[in-house]
C-alpha cells in the first residue's frame, strides 16, 4: 500500500476533479489529501452564504479563482421572503479583494448587489472575466459602468432575470476600444435604452463573440446589421422581434438570417409579430434550444410550425399556450428532447385551456431522454404520473405545479416510488399539500440525497419537524411557511442543534415580541452553518 | 377569483373522489381521509376573498401563487389585452393587441387562435370564414364610449387606442351596426365562419 504519494503527482489527478462534490470527498480522506486539494481547488461553490463566512473560504482556499454563491432561499422568486431579508455579496468582494484573491469568476444567485459591491469587484480584480448574475437586485446601470470600463480581460457579462435600476447612463458605451476579449454578453433583462450605435462597434471588435441576448430596446434594423456583423453566434437572444414584414429591414434580416449557421441556441422573441417567424426557419434544423417561453403572442399554430423543424432540440422552454395538441407535435418531432419547461402564460383573466396531463404523457411517450421537467398545467392525475415515470427512468430534476385550485396540489409518492427516484432527490418543494406529519416525516426519512426541503401551507407540525433533527445537518436549509410548527417547536429544534441556524421571518413592519410557545410560526428557515447566527440580520428575523 | 367561482370549489373538493384528484399518500395507504386541519388551496382564496371584497378592483390571489417569478409575470402583464368573443364559441379568448401592427395581423391572428376561422378577402373586406359550416363572421368591437363598431374603419393605431373589446358577430346580426365612415353594406371587413 502506497503511503508515499507525492504532492505534485496528487495535485495532477486532482486537477482532474472538476465537480465540488467529488473534491469535496476526496478532501475527507485524508490530511495529506484535505491540504492538496485545498490549495489546488480553483473553483468554489457555496450553496448558501450563510453555511460560512468569506474569511475562511479564503484561508482554506488561498487559490480559489472562481466563486459561486446562492443567497435567498428559493421561495423568495415568489415573493415569501420580506425584502431585505440578506444576502448580499460586498463582504465577500471586500474580504477577497483585501486577501488579494486572484478572482476571476464571479457567479451569484439570488444575491443583493449593490453597486458599490460592482465598483469594488471591477477595481480589485486585474484578471476578472466573468461576471454571472441570476435573478439577483440591488443595483443599476452605474455598477454595470464601472465593470466595462474597468475589466480589460471582461470574457463574460450574463445578466439574467435580475431587477436593474436604470440610470440613463450609458453603460453599454464604457467598453473601451481596446476591449475585444468579449464571447458572451446577456443584457435581455434591462429595462432600459441602450446605445445602439456602441452596442454594434462593441459586437464588430470582439471577434469570439458567441453568445449575445438583447433586451427589448435594441431595434429590429440593429438586430439585422449586427447579425450581419456575427455570423458566428452560437447562442441568440432576439429582443424586439415585430418588424413590419413588407419592410426592407425584414427582408435583410431574412437573408442574413440563413448564413448563421452556427445558432445552436434561440432565446428572447420580448417583443414579437407572429408574421416574421419564418425567418427563422432556415436555423430551425440547427437548434438544440429554444426558449419561447417570453413571448405570449405566438399562438399554437405558429409554435407549432416552428418546432416541426426543430428536430434536433434538446431543451424546449414554452408557454402553456402550445396546448396538449402542440405538445404531441413535440412529442413526434423533437426526439432528443432533454429539457422540459411548460410555463402558465394566463394570469390576469379568462384564456385558453392550456395543458394537462395528456400533453405531458405524449412527450414522455416520445422523448424518451427526458430527464429534466418544469410543468404547469390545469390538472394531472396519479396515473399519467406512474405512466411519465415508466417512460422516462432518467429525471434529474422533476417539477410539477398544477394550476386548478379544485384539485389538492400534491404529488403523490407512489409514483416518484416506481420510479425510484426518492433516493435520488435533491430538491423537493411541497404546497398545499399532504394530510399529516407523516408526509414530510417520509419524505425526510427516504430521500436520501435530500438537500432542500421547503413547504408552504401544509399541515406539517412539530412531530414532522423534529424527528429526524440530525438530518437537517446533512442538508443545505429548510424552509417551512404557514405549517403547523410553533414556536415552541422552533425552540427546541434550535437547541438540540446548535449548528443549524434556526430562523424565524416575520413580516418587517411586525416587530413583536417573543411570541408564546403555542403559537404558531408563519415562515421559518433553518440552515446548517459553521460561522452560527449572521450578524447581518434585520429586524424581523428572529435567529433561536 | 370571484365569491361564486370559490363557493363552486369547496363544493366539487368535498364531493366524492375526483378521478383527477391527487393525494400525498404513502405507499399502501388506502383511500386517505381529509383531515379537518388540512389547509386547502380554497380556503386560502375564500380567507382573501373577504380582504377582496373590499377592494372590488383587486383580485382575491394567494400570496406567492402560482409560483412563477416575478419577472415572468410582468413581462405577460405588458401591452393592450382586449377579450375577444365569437359567437356561439363557448370560450373567450385575449389578445394583445400592441404586438399586431395592422388589421391584417390581427385577422390572422384571430384566425390562428379560432383555427375553425379561416380569412376570405372579398373585394374590400376582410372576412373569416369557416369553411366547416361557411358561415360569415364581422369582427367588432366596443369602443371607449361603449359604442359596437365595425373593425377596420379607422386608423390602426387609433383602433388600437379606443377598442376595449372584441366580438366576433355572426354576419346576419351584424347588419345596423355602427361604422366610424358612413358606409355601403359591401364595406367594411367581416369574419366569415
Amino acid at each position: 500500500m502506497l503511503n508515499y504519494f507525492p504532492e505534485e503527482v496528487l495535485e495532477h489527478v486532482f486537477s482532474f476533479l472538476t465537480s465540488h462534490p467529488d473534491r469535496n470527498a476526496a478532501s475527507l480522506v485524508c490530511k495529506s489529501w484535505y491540504n492538496v486539494e485545498r490549495f489546488s481547488r480553483v473553483k468554489v461553490f457555496i450553496g448558501n452564504c450563510y453555511a460560512i463566512g468569506p474569511e475562511r473560504l479564503i484561508s482554506r482556499f488561498p487559490r480559489v479563482r472562481s466563486l459561486t454563491l446562492k443567497g435567498k432561499p428559493h421561495f423568495a422568486d415568489f415573493n415569501l421572503v420580506p425584502y431585505d431579508w440578506g444576502g448580499y455579496v460586498y463582504p465577500w468582494i471586500e474580504a477577497m479583494a483585501k486577501g488579494s484573491t486572484n478572482l476571476e469568476e464571479l457567479r451569484l444567485k439570488r444575491m443583493v448587489v449593490s453597486d458599490e459591491s460592482l465598483e469594488l469587484l471591477a477595481k480589485s480584480f486585474p484578471n476578472f472575466k466573468s461576471l454571472v448574475l441570476v435573478n439577483c437586485e440591488g443595483f443599476t446601470t452605474d455598477g454595470l459602468a464601472a465593470i466595462a470600463s474597468n475589466c480589460r480581460f471582461l470574457r463574460e457579462l450574463d445578466l439574467q432575470e435580475n431587477e436593474v435600476e436604470d440610470r440613463r447612463g450609458q453603460w453599454l458605451s464604457c467598453f473601451p476600444d481596446s476591449c475585444t476579449s468579449l464571447s458572451s454578453l446577456n443584457f435581455a433583462c434591462l429595462k432600459g435604452e441602450v446605445n445602439v450605435a456602441a452596442l454594434e462597434r462593441l459586437v464588430a471588435r470582439c471577434r469570439n463573440l458567441k453568445s449575445l441576448r438583447l433586451n427589448h430596446a435594441v431595434p429590429p434594423d440593429a438586430l439585422q446589421k449586427i447579425l450581419a456583423q456575427s455570423p458566428q453566434l452560437v447562442d441568440l437572444g432576439a429582443g424586439c422581434f415585430a418588424h413590419d414584414p413588407e419592410s426592407e429591414t425584414y427582408n435583410k434580416l431574412k437573408n442574413v438570417m440563413q448564413k448563421c449557421s452556427s445558432i445552436r441556441s434561440l432565446s428572447g422573441f420580448l417583443d414579437v409579430n407572429v408574421r416574421c417567424l419564418p425567418s427563422i426557419y432556415p436555423i430551425c434544423i440547427n437548434l438544440t434550444s429554444l426558449n419561447l417561453s417570453y413571448a405570449p403572442g405566438i399562438y399554437s399554430k405558429e409554435l407549432v410550425k416552428l418546432i416541426h423543424k426543430c428536430k434536433k432540440l434538446q431543451r424546449l422552454w414554452i408557454l402553456d399556450t402550445i396546448g396538449d395538441k402542440g405538445l404531441g407535435v413535440v412529442a413526434s418531432t423533437c426526439k432528443e428532447l432533454q429539457e422540459l419547461r411548460v410555463f402558465p402564460s394566463d394570469f390576469y383573466g379568462v384564456g385558453n385551456v392550456a395543458v394537462t396531463e395528456e400533453g405531458l404523457v405524449a412527450i414522455s411517450a416520445g422523448c424518451p431522454n427526458l430527464n429534466s421537467l418544469l410543468y404547469f398545467c390545469q390538472q394531472m392525475t396519479n396515473a399519467a404520473l406512474i405512466t411519465v415515470a415508466k417512460n422516462c427512468p432518467n429525471f434529474i430534476r422533476f417539477r410539477l405545479c398544477t394550476l386548478n385550485p379544485t384539485i389538492p396540489d400534491a404529488v403523490t409518492m407512489q409514483p416518484l416510488d416506481e420510479g425510484m427516484y426518492a433516493e435520488q432527490l435533491e430538491m423537493l418543494s411541497i404546497a398545499f399539500a399532504g394530510d399529516s406529519d407523516k408526509g414530510m416525516v417520509y419524505v425526510l426519512n427516504g430521500c436520501k440525497k435530500l438537500k432542500k426541503l421547503e413547504v408552504r401551507d401544509s399541515p406539517f407540525g412539530n412531530m414532522a419537524l423534529l424527528t429526524d433533527t440530525g438530518k437537517y445537518e446533512t442538508m443545505r436549509s429548510l424552509w417551512m411557511s404557514s405549517c403547523g410548527v410553533t414556536f415552541g417547536g422552533c425552540k427546541t429544534l434550535a437547541e438540540k442543534m446548535p449548528r443549524l441556524n434556526v430562523e424565524i421571518i416575520n413580516e418587517r413592519d411586525e416587530m413583536e415580541g417573543r411570541p408564546d410557545d403555542r403559537q404558531k410560526v408563519e415562515k421559518m428557515y433553518l440552515y446548517r452553518t459553521l460561522v452560527g447566527p449572521r450578524k447581518d440580520a434585520p429586524d424581523f428575523v428572529l435567529t433561536l | 377569483m370571484s365569491p361564486e367561482n370559490t363557493k363552486e370549489l369547496l363544493e366539487s373538493e368535498t364531493s366524492g373522489g375526483l378521478k383527477t384528484e391527487l393525494t400525498l399518500g404513502l405507499p399502501g395507504d388506502s383511500q386517505v381521509q381529509k383531515s379537518g386541519i388540512k389547509r386547502g388551496f380554497t380556503d386560502v382564496v375564500h380567507l382573501n376573498d373577504a380582504i377582496a371584497e373590499s377592494q372590488p378592483h383587486s383580485k382575491a390571489q394567494v400570496v406567492g401563487w402560482p409560483p412563477v417569478r416575478t419577472y415572468r409575470k410582468n413581462l405577460m402583464k405588458n401591452g393592450k389585452y382586449v377579450k375577444v368573443a365569437v359567437d356561439g364559441a363557448p370560450y373567450l379568448r385575449k389578445v394583445n393587441l400592441e404586438i399586431y401592427s395592422s388589421y391584417q395581423d390581427l385577422l390572422t391572428a384571430m384566425g390562428d387562435m379560432f383555427t375553425c376561422l379561416t380569412i376570405c378577402n372579398v373585394l374590400n373586406e376582410r372576412k373569416l370564414m369557416d369553411s366547416a359550416n361557411g358561415e360569415e363572421y364581422v369582427p367588432t368591437y366596443e369602443d371607449k364610449d361603449g359604442d359596437w363598431m365595425l373593425v377596420g374603419d379607422v386608423p390602426w393605431k387609433m383602433f388600437v387606442e379606443s377598442c376595449k373589446r372584441l366580438r366576433l358577430m355572426k354576419s346576419s346580426e351584424a347588419i345596423g351596426l355602427g361604422s366610424a365612415a358612413p358606409s355601403t353594406p359591401s364595406k367594411g371587413s367581416s369574419i366569415s365562419c
